[in-house]
């Protein structure tokens, strides 16, 4: 009896906290199928005019157009950064070398430079290459992070090295070792890098916002930001907007969260 | 070590990357490079010496695998951020640029810039108010979701971490939908008869800030937590169920057995966050559009307005983006100095 009293305030204050965080969700999902009165008069329940706002934000922007560019950019980007930084993780751990270790002491410094600091120089680079309103130049400077590095490098000192070794007796070569072998048993940590990768990409803001000046390849947040700057906010269709903006990125969280936990704790050791 | 049986099926079987000839070159100037070599005979004909061939070789592979993500972060991070600093010895407008007279011209500038030193302040409220507060708050969301006997512990975590998944373009406009003089936060406030009149919560300096720190916290809290809590399970339960036998109460066993033990999560953790906070762009873009009167704005944002609006300054912003730098770096130096300390 006393050690359940004693659990209340925990319970307590899980319950405050995991209440505030979903509200907020709530209340977006909410408000996307009400009229923006509706919304400002604080109704909170599901309303009628899902397919009203749907009608009223597709006749206005060009959401699908969004959607695409934001899946390209954030799709493209997770692909390239798993396979880049995973590697070099792997290289880093299994070939180990002092060179190598000076070399990492280096790229983790990367972590340390604040993006602001970058952003105009890259803008100026993209711009002599005539790569503005490119593809290539959204994902680009995303690919290679030195925390996805670190991340496969760290889960890669719980490979079994004798593994390796035995692949290399069987005549496997390197990058054989690494597509076949070691790519398949990290799947957690692949999962993790691909969450935290895809999410960063799909959320990003201020990159593409400079890099990309014509609207024709606006993303899904560059949309509901240029919304949020018109005369009248429609706050129904507003919601809307933002839900369909967050959606993809909550999805693969929810179908990846499992292992996403695992890889992270697999890395932290 | 079996190196040359391993060595020679390896040598056998598998074609390196690059041609053998360069392969064979490169690990005989090696060779000559180092005054141990025991056999000359070894040095001249490798094909005697394969394990320390096939050693030379694995090395190669391990620098073709790092490559690629080597000369990306050399390419979009050192390059530009080299770029930056000659950048902001200079001025001018647009693309025509010359150098700074005095040098330094763009720097002392920011001093008497009071916007500038406006957002630097705002940036640093943000910075120490939210960040110690979400660190305490998530150490404690971790604490109370490691308990092997708690129910629906998974439940707990998603839905904390949930805010996590939402973009941060996207949370600021429900938050500033929630807060909006007629929104739900004024409604719900007046209907407990907390306050009279709507507050005008985005229009005033002090409630405008409340806003944002209250958005980070909801925003970033769960992120910490998973953190911590993949940090918890890395310790030895062992040591907190013997501070519970030697007579000590679940606070004095977290902040005494727990703690310590999780330092460097902390400290990462919070090094992450003051770099997060310091370059802080999108809710302030979103959420409070830096106003009323630049009073919630943040240095980036003031430094995307420099760059982007009007009448480009591409060296003057590049002097704010490198005092962005410093400030990073410094804070970064005191926080594992201190980390470092309690050792």
């Amino acid at each position: 009896m006393t050690r359940t009293l004693r659990r209340v305030p925990g319970y307590a204050f899980l319950t405050i906290a995991a209440l505030v965080s979903v509200f907020p969700l709530y209340f977006m999902v909410i408000s996307a199928t009400n009229t923006s009165q509706d919304v400002l008069s604080s109704r909170l329940l599901p309303g009628a005019h899902l397919i009203e706002n749907f009608m009223a934000l597709v006749g206005s922007q060009d959401v699908a157009s969004a959607m695409y560019w934001s899946a390209v950019n954030a799709i493209a980007t997770t692909v390239l950064a798993l396979v880049i930084c995973s590697i070099a993780g792997y290289g880093f751990e299994i070939f180990h070398s002092r060179g190598k270790d000076r070399l990492m002491g280096i790229l983790l410094l990367a972590m340390m430079i604040p993006f602001a600091a970058t952003m105009i120089p890259l803008f100026q680079m993209f711009a002599e290459m005539d790569l503005v309103n490119s593809t290539i130049a959204v994902i680009l400077p995303a690919i290679a992070t030195p925390f996805l590095i670190l991340l496969f490098r760290q889960a890669s000192r719980s490979f079994p090295h004798e593994i390796i070794e035995a692949a290399r007796i069987d005549g496997l070569g390197e990058l054989s070792i690494f597509f076949r072998i070691y790519l398949p048993t990290m799947r957690s940590t692949y999962a993790a890098a691909a969450v935290i990768t895809f999410m960063a990409a799909w959320n990003n803001f201020l990159w593409p916002k400079v890099i990309l000046v014509s609207n024709t390849y606006q993303t899904m947040p560059m949309l509901i930001s240029n919304l949020r700057a018109g005369y009248v906010t429609d706050y129904g269709v507003l919601m809307l907007a933002v839900l369909l903006a967050s959606l993809p990125a909550v999805v693969v969280f929810l179908a990846l969260q499992r292992s996403f936990a695992d890889g992270i704790t697999g890395a932290i050791k | 070590m079996a190196g040359p049986l391993i060595a020679g099926r390896y040598r056998g079987s598998v074609r390196p990357f690059s041609a053998a000839g360069r392969n064979t070159q490169l690990s005989v100037t090696v060779t000559a490079g180092r005054p141990e070599p025991a056999s000359p005979a070894g040095a001249a004909t490798p094909r005697r010496r394969p394990g320390f061939r096939s050693e030379q070789r694995r090395n190669l592979t391990g620098w073709v695998f790092l490559i690629p993500a080597a000369l990306l972060i050399a390419w979009m991070n050192f390059w530009p951020m080299i770029q930056a600093f000659f950048l902001s010895l200079q001025t001018g407008r647009g693309t025509r640029l010359t150098w700074a007279e005095p040098l330094w011209y763009n720097y002392a500038r920011l001093f008497s810039d009071e916007i500038f030193l406006l957002t630097l302040q705002n940036t640093f409220v943000y910075l120490i108010i939210q960040v110690p507060i979400m660190l305490v708050l998530a150490l404690i969301l971790a604490n109370l979701l490691n308990d092997r006997n708690l129910r629906f512990r998974g439940l707990w975590r998603t839905a904390i971490f949930l805010p996590c998944a939402v973009g941060l373009v996207s949370y600021s406009l429900v938050f500033r939908t929630m807060f909006a003089n007629d929104g739900l936060i004024n409604d719900i406030l007046m209907g407990l008869h907390l306050i009279d009149s709507p507050v005008n919560w985005l229009g005033q300096t002090g409630t405008a800030r409340f806003v944002i720190i209250l958005g980070l916290l909801w925003r970033w809290t769960g992120y910490n937590m998973v953190f911590y809590l993949a940090a918890l399970q890395n310790i030895d339960n062992a040591t907190i169920e013997a501070a519970r036998i030697d007579g000590a109460g679940p606070f004095k066993t977290f902040w005494y057995v727990t703690v310590p033990q999780l330092k460097p999560m902390i400290l990462l953790t919070a090094i992450m966050s003051t770099n997060g906070t310091i370059q802080l762009f999108d809710e302030s873009w979103n959420l409070t559009q830096g106003g009323p009167a630049y009073t919630s704005m943040t240095m980036s944002h003031y430094l995307y307005e420099l760059s982007f609006q009007k009448n480009p300054n591409f060296g003057y912003a590049a002097a704010l983006s490198y005092a962005i730098l410093l400030i990073v770096a410094i804070l970064a130096a005191i926080q594992m100095k201190v980390g470092d300390k309690r050792d």
